[in-house]
């Protein structure tokens, strides 16, 4: 009854360092995520996860725990080692987005896949007018309509409670939430299915992380959009994900309900993890 | 509607290094339509059985099989998050004694949003938190409020017309009425006994035996406080 996952990840691997014969063991005890015979970095081991149709899946772990890693492969800003990606909206699912040429991967990431960094630097030209920033992506996504691309950067803006009389100024001058607020106008321009959410709230003051927070909120309500939401704030997670993943050391430790995880929490780091809850 | 054989629940606790026993052999059957009242001490393990039908809790051992309209018999213990989800938008309900709201939401629209999730059209769904709430006696004032402000009362109200507007197959109370002077017990037991007319199954957990009284069809007694901590 339920439709073929939107995103199906197979067994994601990144590494950072060639390996060896003592850490490519199946049983090799690595310090961490670390070998300490070759000094390679396994920063995500064996992913696997679905994410569906208009649902929020939660991933939670300590910094160093390879969430803000996992994202930037499926955004394609690190290569990913090993592993299958598969979307339904490109080939129907049948093609691995990871080994596509650098042509397709952009196509994917300007069209199907919209990304909001914990660090606006990252996804914003930070001297540039807000609105270009928001037309960049569109212009990306191959629409080449100047008007249609104003009235939606426009619209955007106004979606997420930024005056339409600031757009000509560059997100410099703005303060940090509506930094991050221009980063979701901007990965929402191309209509994409998937939002990808790494740290969004992290570093704001209680206030305006609350108003993103709302506005992811909405964004999933009314839109229907899927997204995946990293973050270490488990209240974070609590009020957005209907299920969640934790990870530690790279893989994935446990899954489940959200309020599964936070009420019967089974593996000891997780234990660990909620009972840190204030 | 639903079987429970032989659940068993406890809890590792792994950095006391100690496993806390809470529920142990527990079997019993709820017919379609009918209201079970579980009674016992606290600390019995009643919540715990609500909470492994809903999903919240995982039990080692036992099963609950519950007659779902989407999935037909299916066993609770083995379903998917997916399956999960689905069933509690539509088919079973969990009213706590707590009410956990988004924060920054109002009264209606927790109400409102509720009903859309259960599949309500918009404006079908106003309509019936209207009726729901006007039902509960939530004061109109309070509807465009957020639930924070609320008394203990009406913040149970509340919970319960969240739970009840979604006209659910399955309905778990754990004790829903357990701050609320006779008036509002009194509403309560009026839209229970109006889902029970709907042909809704409720399994509840109350310290008011009174109240149950007449409303109950079966009653299970938990037989004794098994809580106990076990060095593992």
């Amino acid at each position: 009854m339920f439709d073929k996952p939107i995103l199906q990840i197979k067994n994601l691997s990144k590494q950072y360092g060639e390996g060896c014969s003592y850490c490519q063991h199946e049983n090799a005890k690595l310090e961490r995520n670390f070998c300490p015979v070759c000094k390679t970095v396994y920063a995500c081991k064996n992913i696997s996860l679905d994410l569906h149709r208009g649902e929020i899946l939660g991933i939670v772990g300590e910094s160093g725990s390879g969430k803000s890693t996992l994202m930037k492969c499926l955004y394609f800003d690190e290569e990913t080692t090993t592993g299958e990606g598969f979307l339904t909206d490109y080939f129907n699912g049948n093609e691995n987005i990871f080994t596509q040429s650098g042509q397709q991967k952009r196509f994917i990431r300007n069209s199907l896949l919209g990304m909001v960094y914990q660090n606006p630097m990252l996804g914003l030209k930070m001297d540039f007018s807000s609105i270009s920033n928001i037309a960049e992506k569109q212009i990306a996504a191959g629409n080449r309509n100047v008007k249609q691309m104003v009235d939606r950067s426009n619209a955007l803006l106004d979606k997420v409670n930024i005056s339409i009389k600031r757009s000509k100024e560059p997100p410099k001058n703005f303060s940090g939430g509506m930094q991050q607020r221009v980063q979701i106008a901007k990965a929402l321009s191309s209509n994409p299915p998937i939002l990808l959410l790494d740290e969004v709230t992290t570093g704001l003051d209680l206030s305006v992380q609350a108003a993103v927070l709302d506005l992811i909120k909405t964004i999933q309500r009314v839109m229907q959009i899927s997204m995946i939401v990293v973050s270490h704030d488990l209240a974070v997670i609590r009020m957005l994900a209907d299920r969640t993943v934790v990870m530690l050391n790279g893989q994935i430790i446990e899954e489940g309900l959200t309020d599964q995880i936070l009420e019967d929490p089974q593996h000891a780091y997780t234990q660990q993890l909620v009972y840190s809850l204030l | 509607m639903i079987q429970v054989e032989k659940l068993q629940k406890y809890f590792t606790i792994h950095h006391l290094n100690k496993r806390l026993k809470a529920i142990e052999d527990i079997s019993f059957t709820v017919k379609k339509g009918h209201f079970l009242g579980i009674v016992g001490k606290s600390g019995s393990g009643k919540s715990t059985i609500l909470k492994s039908i809903y999903g919240t809790y995982q039990p080692q051992a036992g099963a609950i099989y519950y007659e779902s309209e989407e999935f037909g018999n299916i066993n609770i213990l083995s379903a998917t998050p997916r399956e999960m989800i689905h069933l509690r938008k539509y088919e079973i309900g969990y009213v706590s004694q707590f009410l956990s709201v988004m924060p920054r939401t109002t009264a209606f629209e927790l109400v409102e949003q509720s009903a859309l999730e259960a599949g309500m059209n918009s404006e079908q769904a106003v309509k019936e938190a209207k009726e729901t709430l006007k039902h509960f006696d939530l004061d109109e004032s309070l509807w465009h409020n957020y639930p924070n402000y609320f008394s203990g009362g009406e913040k149970l109200r509340l919970n319960i017309a969240r739970a009840v507007i979604k006209k659910p197959r399955l309905l778990l109370l754990d004790e829903p009425t357990a701050s609320l002077d006779d008036a509002s017990k009194l509403k309560v037991r009026e839209s229970i006994e109006k889902l029970k007319q709907q042909g809704t199954t409720l399994i509840g957990i109350f310290h008011d035996l009174e109240f149950m009284e007449g409303l109950c069809d079966e009653v299970f007694t938990m037989q004794k406080a098994v809580v106990n901590a076990v060095e593992s």
